[in-house]
């Protein structure tokens, strides 16, 4: 695995692992770390660093959405420019172009289902190009970018053993 | 009329990390490094085969050496990956955790009176082991200024010549120590000299992070002498399902299971299909965990460094074995629970050479590694 690759695997898995954490990992001087990141992030391969969050322990609780949209294209707008327009949605977390039975997957968030609902009729539906929308409130979250959510992680091995 | 133990049985002390385990037990906000089995769960190919064979109702006992199948596969795997070539038929048998084989051993080939060089520190089960057979421990110490490794010199100074057999577990535990092949070679002569046979714990085999696993048995003239033991317990995180094995020539085997179909009859058979669905399909998790150890394993020594604590380079296994920063391991390791609720085991359950280190066990996750180390710095500070 090459430097860049195991940073980024490294930074993937926690992405508030200190310097000196990351140099230790993987055997390089802090500085060359360094480097490697202000690489990784001039080159545009690393886009961000969020939290990942239980929203489910947060007060008020955030209302998310899975939403299946369909589009009809014509000359002057393909997929791109619709993509455009709703990424600009402060409200949207995540669009996707997908294959299958619907053409983008988008995630949506609001702090409340009336809010999203709003959001959906009001703000997406009336796109020209969206033929059809189709809207699952999001119940319960069990793992997010890898990582298992749920009360921790249970250690029933003894805590001292041969 | 009341339960007298055997002589045997009382002979052997109460196993000395039952007082930590006692004590650990106590807390219920412990971090752990005091586990001796990986954290991660088997394969899911692996577990897959285990619930498939129930589900067929495959529950009744296999032929005593093994499933035919396993054995093969067990032979085909030890060929390819440490160049240990044993007939499946003959030559192999498959017991219930690496433990029974041990146990088998001692007892197929020791006589009362008869003794043994143990290489110390070491898994605790050996010393009371050889007792049961009825022969005596000779203990040879490795030191850390070898890197816990055999060597000629430490035999020859405890005494092993004179001795029957040895024990030797390489990578080890508790010290994460290994021995390449041309660190094996003055232990496989003085062996062929003192005509020892060699009995040498390898479950630990897949787990060598600086160099390609070495076999005693793979050496000139000890293949005839040795017995090799390994199981699916740390490869491929199947502690709970208890399934070794032993390979040793015909002779050999054909002894051991002599006790082995009177007592154990066979291993069970659930883990027995996992073992086989294991070793057909499960390479690729084998070295994603490895990999895993060996980061966890980077961050436990630098942090060690960093603290001021002598810790040699551990390279197999998934333990450190540091200095303990207080004379008296047991009294560090207890006090270390009690006031920073962290669980290691002191070096000196481990036998000769042990005292003075602590075993710490990096088979948990880095983030409970990281605060762990933490506590435990400011424990020492």
């Amino acid at each position: 695995m090459s430097d860049r690759e195991e940073i980024l695997a490294l930074l993937r898995e926690n992405a508030r692992y200190s310097t000196e954490d990351l140099a230790r990992q993987t055997d390089l001087a802090p500085e060359e770390v360094e480097a490697v990141i202000e690489e990784l992030e001039t080159d545009g391969v690393i886009k961000g660093y969020q939290a990942v969050v239980d929203w489910e322990k947060v007060e008020p609780e955030r209302v998310r959405a899975a939403v299946e949209l369909n589009v009809t294209l014509d000359r002057e707008t393909g997929y791109d420019d619709i993509a455009e327009r709703l990424a600009k949605f402060p409200e949207v977390q995540g669009l996707r172009l997908v294959s299958g039975d619907f053409d983008f997957a988008m995630e949506v968030e609001g702090d409340s289902m009336s809010e999203v609902s709003r959001f959906i009729s009001e703000q997406v539906a009336p796109v020209p190009e969206i033929t059809q929308t189709v809207t699952h409130y999001i119940m319960e979250s069990y793992k997010e970018r890898g990582v298992e959510f749920g009360d921790g992680h249970d250690d029933d091995r003894l805590s001292i053993s041969p | 009329m009341t339960f007298e133990p055997s002589e045997r049985v009382a002979g052997v002390p109460p196993s000395g990390i039952r007082r930590f385990f006692e004590i650990a037990e106590e807390y219920d906000d412990i971090i752990s490094l005091g586990v001796g089995e990986p954290d991660f769960a088997p394969p899911w190919a692996a577990r897959d085969a285990a619930i498939a064979s129930l589900e067929r109702g495959q529950t009744s006992y296999t032929a005593n050496r093994g499933m035919r199948e396993l054995r093969e596969r067990i032979a085909v795997d030890a060929d390819e990956k440490y160049g240990l070539s044993y007939d499946p038929d003959e030559e192999v048998i498959v017991t219930s955790g690496a433990s029974e084989a041990v146990d088998l051993a001692f007892r197929a080939f020791l006589d009362p009176g008869d003794s043994v060089a143990v290489a110390q520190p070491c898994y605790i089960s050996y010393m009371p082991g050889v007792q049961f057979a009825g022969a005596d421990v000779v203990d040879v110490p490795t030191r850390a200024a070898d890197e816990f490794k055999l060597t000629r010199e430490a035999l020859e100074a405890s005494g092993a010549a004179e001795a029957d057999a040895l024990v030797m577990c390489y990578p080890n535990n508790p010290t994460g120590a290994t021995m390449t092949r041309a660190e094996l070679e003055p232990v496989a002569a003085f062996a062929r000299e003192h005509d020892l046979l060699v009995f040498s714990d390898e479950i630990y085999s897949e787990l060598s992070y600086e160099h390609d696993h070495a076999s005693i048995a793979t050496l000139p003239g000890m293949r005839e002498r040795t017995v090799v033991f390994n199981g699916f317990s740390k490869a491929y995180a199947m502690t709970g399902l208890r399934l070794g094995y032993a390979l040793a020539p015909a002779d050999a085997v054909d002894a051991m299971n002599r006790i082995h179909q009177y007592t154990m009859l066979s291993a069970p058979t659930t883990a027995q299909h996992a073992a086989v669905e294991a070793l057909d399909s499960c390479g690729d998790e084998v070295r994603e965990m490895r990999a895993q150890y060996d980061r966890r394993r980077n961050f436990v020594l630098s942090r060690f460094e960093e603290m001021g604590i002598d810790c040699f380079p551990a390279a197999g296994a998934f333990y450190a074995f540091p200095e303990c920063p207080w004379a008296d391991s047991d009294e560090f390791a207890e006090a270390l629970i009690e006031e920073e609720r962290v669980a290691v085991v002191p070096g000196n359950v481990f036998g000769a050479g042990g005292e003075g280190h602590l075993r710490v066990s990096y088979a948990t996750s880095l983030g409970d590694l990281k605060e762990a180390m933490a506590r435990i710095e400011s424990f020492i500070t």
